[in-house]
């Protein structure tokens, strides 16, 4: 482990799990919040319909893209709110990752800054190809 | 036929105890919602999928900020694992459009039933101190801190262990659990990895390996914002429950019993619905 002396102010590994452990509880009680004022919305204004989730059918279009989405929001649709609290969780683990990434060029460990940016591409094709099929 | 705001409260409710359970048994919270959905609430299984996985987001990323500032987590193996599972997870996640729903739900009972017995299991402490090049090449060798100082370990099989990870990303994206079971199995039994580093480190890279195939289904219209709302709330307040008590008491033992009972029959009931077609 790193046992450098205090007055050398290095970044650490220390500071990094300080850092990442703060961006995940962030992201969690944020989106958290999020979803949670979408879903009073959506359920003061649609509590009395009838819920059917018996056949797929995928998801309203105003919740299916980002245009529909931030739509929604200005809207106040309790939905479109719910659906990017979502994708602010999902984001969640990935802005993580991205901020592991500078934590190792910060200890300037080339080799997990290779790794980490690997990872993110991986996660950018998965991106990209559930947008093609 | 049922309104909204009664499937949301039952939701909820069911959530919740998924959670709760999920978090006592370290099974996570999917193994109940999953079941709870498709079985009793007879919900198509792509929406049950699509809302287990944000409900397993929510409950690893909010563990893992609480055990990473406590220094167990091994960031280094954790990242360069996460290779495989986030690979893994955009293969199950692309393949699974392709797979028989009812396939999918045999498979669910079978890892179901899988993961029970390997909670049951005795855990005992090993500390691994062989050297191994490839680990000390890759820096995934560490130390954790107990009530006696730090404990050094070493990290043994990287390959196999990254072979077994690859698997547990694609059945995560597959199933849309968080695969935690066989994450812990491929550090425990193959990595040889210390069990409390093995457990937290699984944690943190279930959340990363479920976004992974989450960004496919959610393009494909799978996470339904109605149905993961109560399902991502009930079990995150479940969790964070469940970690209150584990402080509180040791005795969990016959609870591991109860659940791998309930888990058991929940997948025996899976694989009998997918058997007939009715998934």
């Amino acid at each position: 482990m790193n046992k450098q002396p205090m007055s050398q102010k290095t970044f650490r590994d220390t500071d990094m799990q300080a850092v990442i452990g703060w961006i995940l509880r962030l992201g969690v009680l944020l989106s958290m919040s999020i979803i949670f004022i979408g879903g009073v919305i959506y359920l003061y204004r649609h509590g009395q319909a009838i819920a059917n989730y018996h056949t797929f059918k995928g998801i309203p279009d105003f919740v299916h893209n980002i245009h529909g989405i931030l739509n929604g929001i200005i809207t106040f649709r309790g939905q479109a709110i719910i659906q990017a609290g979502i994708i602010l969780l999902i984001a969640t683990p990935i802005i993580r990752v991205i901020f592991s990434a500078i934590g190792f060029v910060l200890e300037k460990d080339y080799l997990y800054i290779g790794i980490t940016i690997l990872v993110l591409l991986i996660i950018m094709a998965s991106m990209l190809s559930g947008h093609a099929g | 036929m049922m309104s909204v705001i009664v499937l949301t409260l039952i939701l909820f409710i069911g959530s919740y105890f998924a959670g709760l359970l999920g978090s006592l048994t370290g099974l996570g919270g999917g193994f109940v919602i999953i079941p709870l959905l498709t079985l009793v609430l007879h919900v198509d299984i792509h929406y049950a999928i699509g809302a287990s996985l944000v409900s397993v987001i929510a409950t690893s990323s909010g563990s893992a900020a609480a055990y990473v500032k406590e220094g167990i987590t091994n960031i280094r193996l954790g990242m360069f694992l996460e290779i495989a599972t986030t690979a893994g997870a955009m293969v199950g996640a692309l393949i699974a459009v392709y797979i028989p729903t009812n396939f999918i739900a045999i498979l669910f009972g079978i890892i179901l039933i899988t993961s029970a017995i390997m909670s049951l299991r005795k855990k005992a402490e090993l500390i691994n101190q062989e050297k191994n090049l490839l680990a000390e090449k890759l820096k995934l060798n560490s130390s954790f801190p107990t009530p006696n100082g730090p404990v050094n370990y070493t990290v043994k099989n990287v390959g196999g262990g990254f072979f077994m990870m690859g698997f547990a990303g694609i059945i995560s994206g597959l199933l849309g659990i968080g695969s935690g079971a066989l994450k812990v199995l491929a550090m425990d039994t193959i990595m040889r990895i210390p069990f409390k580093v093995s457990t937290t480190t699984s944690n943190f890279m279930i959340g990363v390996t479920a976004a992974a195939s989450a960004v496919v289904y959610l393009q494909r219209g799978y996470i339904d914002p109605g149905l993961s709302m109560p399902v991502a709330i009930g079990v995150l307040l479940g969790a964070l429950s469940g970690s209150k008590i584990l402080v509180h008491t040791n005795s969990s033992g016959w609870l591991r019993w109860v659940f791998a009972v309930v888990v058991t029959f929940l997948a025996v009931q899976m694989i009998y619905n997918g058997f007939i077609g009715k998934i």
